[in-house]
This record gives C-alpha cells, sequence and structure tokens, in this order.
C-alpha cells in the first residue's frame, strides 16, 4: 500500500549569493543579478517526503509553480528522488502574491489528485512570508501542520509529527489528507549519480519545442513522437496551464491578488562601532553577560 | 555552496584537458549500453558531461558535509567492544551521503548497478574525499574490491556481490597482510583448506587489515599445503561471520576515523575467486594496482587541503607589521608546495589515463572471441599494461612523498599553531604519513618502476610531447628537459654497465625521480601551451627539476660504492 506525496517547491534568487544589484531602482528584484536556486525549506520537505517513500512506500511528485526555467528545480528533485514533476507555467500566473498562488497550487493539486500528504517549505528566502502553505491547506480543506521536523508516524488514516514551538516542540495527529509545512530540520539527501545521468534529459514540452526552434527544426509530429518517446522512459515534466488546471482567470496572476505594492524602502544595514573583548575569563564573561541581558542569548 | 569541484582550478583544468575518448568509448562499448541503461551516455560528450555533474554533486557533498565531520572524526574514531567496530556516527553519516549520491559502485558495470565510470573520474572523486577526510578514503576506496570480484571473480560470484556493493549495502576488505608478511607476500601462510565436498574454509592470522569489521573479505591464502612463495596462494572470498573474529583495532598516528583490524580465521568457510595459484601473482597484484593509484589520490587530496589550510593562514598571520606570506621565506615555500601538487596531480591524471586504457583492453582481450582480437588491440593491450606498471608506482611515490612534504611544511608555515590539536595542519601531516607507507612503502614503488626505467618504456609517450611548437619561454625549459633527458639516458646507461646488483638498487631511487621530473616537466610544458597563465607553473618545476636531477645523475654516474662498502662502518659507530 503505498502513498502519494505532493510536495511544493519553488525556485528562487539565492539571496545569500549576492552578486551585483540585487534591487532593481523600483525597488523590485533583480532576478537576473541573483543565481537561482531551490527554496532551501522546500530541499527539507523533499528530503522529508523521500524520508517517508524509503520508510512507507509512496510516490512523490513534486510541482512548482513559475517561468519555464522553472523546470530546473523540477529536474534537481527528479536527481534527489522524486518521481514525478509538474511545471505549473502560464503568463496568466504572472504577478501572483501568496493568495492567488495557494489557489493556483490548489487547482494543480487537485488535477494531481488522489493525494494523502501535501509538504511544502515553511517559507521561501525571497518573500519569507510563511503563508502559501496555510493557505493551500485552507483552499483544498485540509488539517495543516506547520513548522514540521519530522514525521513519527504514518498509517492510512493519519500521520502524527513534530513540530516547532518556540522553546520546545509539540507532536500532533492529524487525519489524512493533510498539509505540512517543514522547516530546515533534516538533512536533504544529496543528488543521486545515476539518477543525474538519466533526468539531466527530462524535458517540459516547451523545452522540447525550444529546442528544436534552436535546432531550426519545427516538424510538429516528430515533435510530438520525441514527447511520447520521453514520456515512456519517465523522462517528460508535466507541463500544465491554468487552463490546464481549470483555474479561474479571476483568481489567479496580478488580477487574483490583493496585495498591493505602496512603498519599498531601502534600508542600509551599518555595521556600528566595533569593541574588542580582552580573550580572558574575564573579558568573555562580561560578553556573556552582555549578550544575555541585550536577549543576544537566552 | 563550497565545493571541492568547483573551488580547484588545477584539477578543473586537467579535467578540461582530460584525452579519455579512446577510454571511454571502450568501456561503453561504442555507447552501446545507452539502448539498455537509460543513464548510461550515448556518446563521448554525454559522458563528460555526466562526469563533471557528478563530480560537482561530490564535490558539494566532501566540503559542505564531510570536511566539516572531519575534526571529530579524527577525534573519536571508530568503537571496538566485544569483538565488534561501531563506526563514528558521522562516517556513517559520511557513508550514507555518498551511498545516497550513488557512488558506492563507481567503475562497476552498468549490469551490476555501477555507474561504469573510468578509474580518472573515480580517481577525482578519491582526491576530493580525501581532501574532506582522509580516513574517509579508505572506506570509499574500498569499492576496489568489487572491481577485483568483477575482473576475476565468477559469474555467480558477481551476480552474488556486486549489485550489493553498488548499492551501498556491503562494504569489503581486503585481506593481505600477516604479523610476518608486509612487504613480502610471497610468504602468506594462512591456510587454505578444502574439505571432502570441495568446501573450502581459511583458518589463520591477518594483520593491519582496513575496515578488517568488513561484510565482504578478499582474502590471499595458502591454498597449496608445502609451498612456500607466492606460486601457492589463491585468492579468496568469505564473508563476516562468527568464525572471522576482529581481535583488536589499531591505535594508530593518522586515519584516525577507519578501524584497522587485526584478524582470526576460525575455519572460515570461503570461496575461490578466480584461478588457484595466481592469487597473488595476478589476482592481488592487480588489486594492489588499483589501489596504489587510490592512494596517490589520497596523498593528493591531503595535500591539497595542507597548502589550503597554509596558504590561508600565511595570508591572516601578521607579524612585523605584515602578513606573513609577504616574507620570502614563506612565500618561497608556498610556490614550492604548490607547484609539487601540481607535478603530482598532472603525473595522476597522467597514470590515470593509461589506467583506463589499459583496463579497457584488457578487457577486451578478456571478452572479445579469439578471432575478433585484432593484432591492434593485442598490441594496445600489451603497451599500455606495461606502460601503466611503470607510471602507477611512480606517481605514488610522487604523491605520497609530496603530502608528507606539504603537510610538513604546512605546520612549518603555521609555526607554534601548527602544532596544536587546534588546527588541522597536524592532522594533515598525521594523515599523509601513512600513504608512503601502505600498499607499498615509496620503497617498493621504486623497486616496481625502476625496470620500465632501465627499458625505457617512457620514450614513446615523450616523442610527441617533444615535437609540439614550443617558443621563447617555453622552447628554453624544454631545451632543459631535452638535456635532463640525454643526461638521464646515460646515466641508465651507465647503470646497465655496471652490472652490479646492489649500485643498482641503491641508486634506483634516484633514477625513476629523475624519470618523473623529466615526464612531468614535458607533461606541465604542453599544459603551458595551450594555457599561457600556467607558464609561471612549469618554470618554477622545470627550473627546480634541473638543478635536482643533475644533482642526482651526477651521483648515480659517480661510481661511488663508498655506502655499500662502508655502511657497516658508519651505521654501526
Amino acid at each position: 500500500m503505498s502513498y502519494k506525496i505532493i510536495v511544493f517547491v519553488k525556485q528562487v534568487p539565492d539571496t545569500q549569493n549576492i552578486t551585483g544589484e540585487a534591487m532593481k531602482p523600483d525597488g523590485t528584484v533583480n532576478r537576473a543579478a541573483l543565481p537561482a536556486i531551490f527554496n532551501p525549506e522546500d530541499l527539507n520537505a523533499l528530503e522529508l517526503a523521500l524520508q517517508l517513500k524509503d520508510r512507507y512506500g509512496a510516490t512523490v511528485v513534486v510541482g512548482t509553480m513559475g517561468p519555464p526555467n522553472a523546470a530546473e528545480v523540477l529536474r534537481e528533485s527528479l536527481y534527489r528522488g522524486a518521481d514525478e514533476a509538474v511545471l505549473l507555467t502560464d503568463r496568466a500566473f504572472a504577478g501572483a502574491d501568496t493568495l492567488a498562488t495557494s489557489y493556483a497550487l490548489s487547482c494543480c493539486a487537485k488535477k494531481i489528485g488522489d493525494f494523502d500528504l501535501i509538504l511544502c517549505g515553511r517559507q521561501a528566502i525571497d518573500g519569507d512570508t510563511a503563508q502559501v502553505g496555510p493557505q493551500l491547506a485552507e483552499k483544498l480543506h485540509l488539517p495543516q501542520l506547520s513548522y514540521v521536523q519530522e514525521v513519527l508516524d504514518l498509517n492510512r488514516n493519519q500521520v502524527r509529527a513534530r513540530r516547532e514551538i518556540e522553546g520546545g516542540y509539540e507532536v500532533l495527529e492529524v487525519k489524512l489528507p493533510a498539509l505540512l509545512t517543514v522547516i530546515d530540520a533534516n538533512e536533504p539527501r544529496p543528488q543521486n549519480g545515476k539518477r543525474i545521468m538519466k533526468f539531466k534529459k527530462a524535458r517540459t514540452s516547451s523545452e522540447l519545442t525550444r529546442e528544436h526552434a534552436n535546432a531550426n527544426y519545427t516538424d510538429s509530429e516528430a515533435l510530438a513522437a520525441e514527447q511520447e518517446a520521453l514520456a515512456s522512459r519517465g523522462l517528460l515534466i508535466h507541463e500544465w496551464s491554468a487552463a490546464d488546471v481549470k483555474a479561474d482567470p479571476e483568481r489567479i496572476g496580478l488580477k487574483g491578488s490583493p496585495t498591493k505594492v505602496k512603498n519599498i524602502q531601502n534600508v542600509v544595514l551599518k555595521a556600528s562601532e566595533s569593541k574588542m573583548i580582552d580573550p580572558t575569563a574575564d573579558g568573555i564573561s562580561q560578553l556573556m553577560h552582555e549578550l544575555i541581558s541585550d536577549h543576544t542569548l537566552g | 555552496m563550497a565545493n571541492y569541484f568547483a573551488d580547484n582550478k588545477d584539477l578543473q583544468f586537467i579535467f578540461d584537458d582530460l584525452d579519455l575518448a579512446e577510454a571511454v568509448g571502450v568501456k561503453e562499448k561504442n555507447y552501446e549500453f545507452a539502448g539498455k541503461f537509460d543513464h548510461a551516455p550515448v556518446n563521448y560528450a554525454d559522458a563528460i558531461d555526466n562526469y563533471r555533474r557528478v563530480l560537482e554533486v561530490i564535490g558539494e557533498i566532501c566540503a559542505e558535509n564531510i570536511a566539516e565531520r572531519s575534526r571529530t572524526v579524527d577525534k573519536e574514531g571508530p568503537h571496538f567492544a566485544d569483538g565488534k567496530v561501531t563506526y563514528h556516527p558521522l562516517t556513517r553519516k559520511n557513508l550514507q551521503d555518498l551511498t545516497n549520491a550513488g557512488v558506492m559502485g563507481v567503475m562497476l558495470p552498468h549490469e551490476y548497478g555501477g555507474l561504469n565510470f573510468p578509474n580518472t573520474i573515480y580517481t577525482m572523486m578519491t582526491e576530493m574525499v580525501s581532501r574532506a577526510d582522509a580516513s574517509l578514503q579508505n572506506l570509499f576506496g574500498l569499492q576496489d574490491i568489487a572491481e577485483t570480484i568483477c575482473d576475476f571473480g565468477s559469474d555467480e560470484q558477481k551476480a552474488q556481490y556486486l549489485p550489493h556493493f553498488s548499492s551501498g549495502e556491503v562494504d569489503g576488505s581486503m585481506d593481505l597482510t600477516e604479523p610476518d608478511s608486509g612487504s613480502d607476500l610471497q610468504s602468506v601462510r594462512l591456510r587454505a583448506w578444502q574439505d571432502k565436498d570441495g568446501q573450502w574454509y581459511l583458518n589463520g592470522m591477518k594483520r593491519f587489515i582496513t575496515n578488517g569489521c568488513a561484510k565482504v573479505h578478499l582474502v590471499l591464502a595458502r591454498s597449496e599445503d608445502g609451498s612456500s612463495d607466492g606460486r601457492g596462494l589463491s585468492m579468496f572470498i568469505c564473508e563476516a561471520g562468527p568464525k572471522l573474529v576482529v581481535r583488536r583495532i589499531e591505535d594508530k598516528l593518522g586515519i584516525h576515523g577507519v578501524a584497522t583490524c587485526e584478524l582470526q580465521y576460525n575455519d572460515v568457510p570461503a570461496q575461490l575467486c578466480g584461478q588457484r595459484r595466481r592469487g597473488l601473482t595476478k589476482y592481488v597484484m592487480s588489486l594492489m594496482n588499483g589501489a596504489r593509484v587510490a592512494i596517490s589520490a589520497q596523498a593528493l587530496g591531503v595535500a591539497e587541503a595542507a597548502f589550503r589550510e597554509a596558504r590561508k593562514y600565511a595570508g591572516e598571520r601578521e607579524q612585523f607589521k605584515k602578513s606573513i606570506d609577504r616574507f620570502p621565506a614563506i612565500y618561497d615555500m608556498l610556490t614550492s608546495m604548490k607547484v609539487r601538487i601540481q607535478a603530482a596531480r598532472t603525473m595522476l591524471y597522467a597514470t590515470t589515463r593509461v589506467v583506463d586504457l589499459r583496463n579497457g583492453y584488457a578487457n577486451l582481450m578478456e571478452k572479445l572471441p579469439a578471432d575478433k582480437i585484432t593484432p591492434e588491440i593485442r598490441e594496445k593491450s600489451k603497451y599500455y599494461g606495461k606502460l601503466a606498471a611503470l607510471l602507477t608506482p611512480m606517481s605514488k611515490a610522487l604523491s605520497t612523498e609530496v603530502a608528507n612534504s606539504v603537510a610538513y611544511d604546512g605546520i612549518q608555515i603555521h609555526g607554534g599553531t601548527g602544532f596544536m590539536r587546534d588546527f588541522n595542519a597536524e592532522r594533515y601531516y598525521r594523515d599523509a604519513r601513512i600513504t608512503n607507507i601502505y600498499e607499498g612503502t615509496t620503497q617498493l614503488q621504486v623497486v616496481a618502476a625502476i625496470g620500465g626505467v632501465i627499458q625505457r618504456v617512457i620514450e614513446p609517450e615523450l616523442q610527441p610531447l617533444m615535437h609540439l611548437p614550443y617558443t621563447g619561454k617555453l622552447q628554453r625549459l624544454k631545451n632543459k628537459l631535452d638535456e635532463m633527458l640525454v643526461l638521464q639516458r646515460k646515466a641508465v646507461q651507465y647503470i646497465i654497465d655496471q652490472k652490479d646488483t646492489e649500485y643498482h638498487d641503491q641508486m634506483a631511487r634516484k633514477l625513476v625521480e629523475v624519470e618523473t621530473y623529466i615526464y612531468v616537466g614535458y607533461l606541465m610544458l604542453k599544459q603551458a601551451l595551450n594555457a599561457p597563465e600556467r607558464e609561471a607553473l612549469v618554470e618554477r618545476y622545470v627550473n627546480d627539476a634541473y638543478i635536482d636531477a643533475k644533482a642526482k645523475i651526477e651521483a648515480v654516474t659517480s661510481g661511488d660504492m663508498t655506502v655499500i662498502d662502508r655502511h657497516r662502518d658508519i651505521i654501526d659507530y
């Protein structure tokens, strides 16, 4: 008896390794200057799904909403052990806030269908809202556990998981199907050599089309045959549009996003003056005292 | 993300410069496997792309995970109680990471779940793993055992063991050394006997067995009662069980993360692997040759790590109001360390290229029906076999001695700090120290290489390198190498003419070292021809080598017999 787990992931600009100007003058993120990476906590969500697959048997389907090149994080998911991948991409999705995003993802989850668990990273490093997972659970009328560290037990009816709370943790049980958002509490497994060698050839249909166009070759029959061949080897990444997931055009993209950016403020963080601490027991004890008293520690 | 592949300019240069098309073509059966295995490459470019991607993954695991854990692993090591070895939890995590990355059967064929990668790429992984944690290499590198079963075992043995090696479910050990048989393996005594049903059993002792707690053991044992030399030895496969007792684990200077075991065999059931009497002469020699390449890479990884720490420290440490890397005495050391490392790397990957060709053609000779073996295949198999037999010990001698000297200098640059356990410098020094001892000491590498030096096996390899269109400085450096070559040929002739085995043996190391200078010098010259930014490296290397080579040649051709005649008087004074 195998479970079906959906993991929703996001390709994000690498805010840790900023090369050049991170923000455009208009205050939006300059994605071109930042390398695109797999959102770190989404890797933790994927790892949790793969652990459940190892322990209980499961099919792991990874989905993402994003521009065509977000297929890269889907390939990476396949390298790490995911079974199937779905790219939700459409110009109509562009400009989505968390509400529109969670709606689009809920449509995607419905089309995937028949799932036992949905796992998401707690939050993405570009927006840091931590809203999409919980909103998605609401839209799908699923019970949700946020800030999950690990799953203690899974059976056909329910999942028991440990979630972080301030100053400790709690263990909760919820009925399946359920949604879990996962924090940085496991070590994502590395990409697997053999899977890389296989799935580096995985493509979405628009990637295939683009490769044909680059080769100055647009025979649609050949394209269809190639797509078929890829699909038969498990190398076709599903690519779904808004229409494919039957999304209401009014509820997606900019149109479906009530969040309006009114103002962006540029905050420059400056290091204040440095302070010398004597490398003696006294000096260190004084430093500890200060750190505790201003609540940096403790 | 830190990455030991991406951050290593020299390794990347070597990777981009690789010429593996012929070897990979043979290994992938002209890319026939692509139809059968969905991860097999469809052509050479596809294969190289696979190698790069996997090396990047391993580079990241090494830098991000393994290196972080290495200090604790070194400090705490494995645990031994009640005959059972338990590896450190962080060592187990390291192995789990490597297993998840799918690199526990790197060179094994596709059909047994391996990646079917050439030795060259496996060696690059070895180098990176060792840079992160030298002791982990001793576990990672034991896939050579699977390789030996693959080369010489029966189809049943391969099917029984190899898929489990690939998946990381089983680990191996090679049980050769005994208390009275170290360098002299011909004297191995562990007894193999057969009951009336033909079942083999092993009885005796083994010592210094790396990962002797492994699940699968390859054992060198005396199968021929009454024999006393290497021809009475056969190779056996046995599994861990109650009859195979780990008596103790060694308390070592370095490579603390891996257990080195003393084993007692109380009639352990075993299977013969390959043919009787060929255990040492063929199988173990082959196994050792593979392991020697691996140890060269292990040493190189340690040297790389030691250099980087020293370089970093020298840039940060200030004395007399400036960073110490501004002082000639220090930057001279750093320069020399770096050049020695690059020379060792150049030598290593020139060796693995030849090893890959040797393996490929040896495999064809074995697998092809007799009428399909062309004279060309026969010729190449022979040629690369001979060349690999020369380059492998040359490379091991070079890498492992370089690692020791670089780790030594690394501590020196750290000063008193380097002597303290708080820094990694002393660990590299300890870890390097075994590399020029196990899998054959440097002295034995010289014994293995000197025949090829005397027979001038290297000459056909030098010819194309000597006739490249050098100009300017590179031409002048080439002239120096040409001069060294002329001197070396004369010195070899001198040794032949002396007809004195003792003098030959005493001078062998110098001849092997000059041979290494010449070969590596030409290789580095060629690199600089295509990459002008490497000119300074080869200039430094050749200028230093030239001076040392001339001194060595002078010693060899001096006919000075005083060490042979008077060593007792000196030693026992």
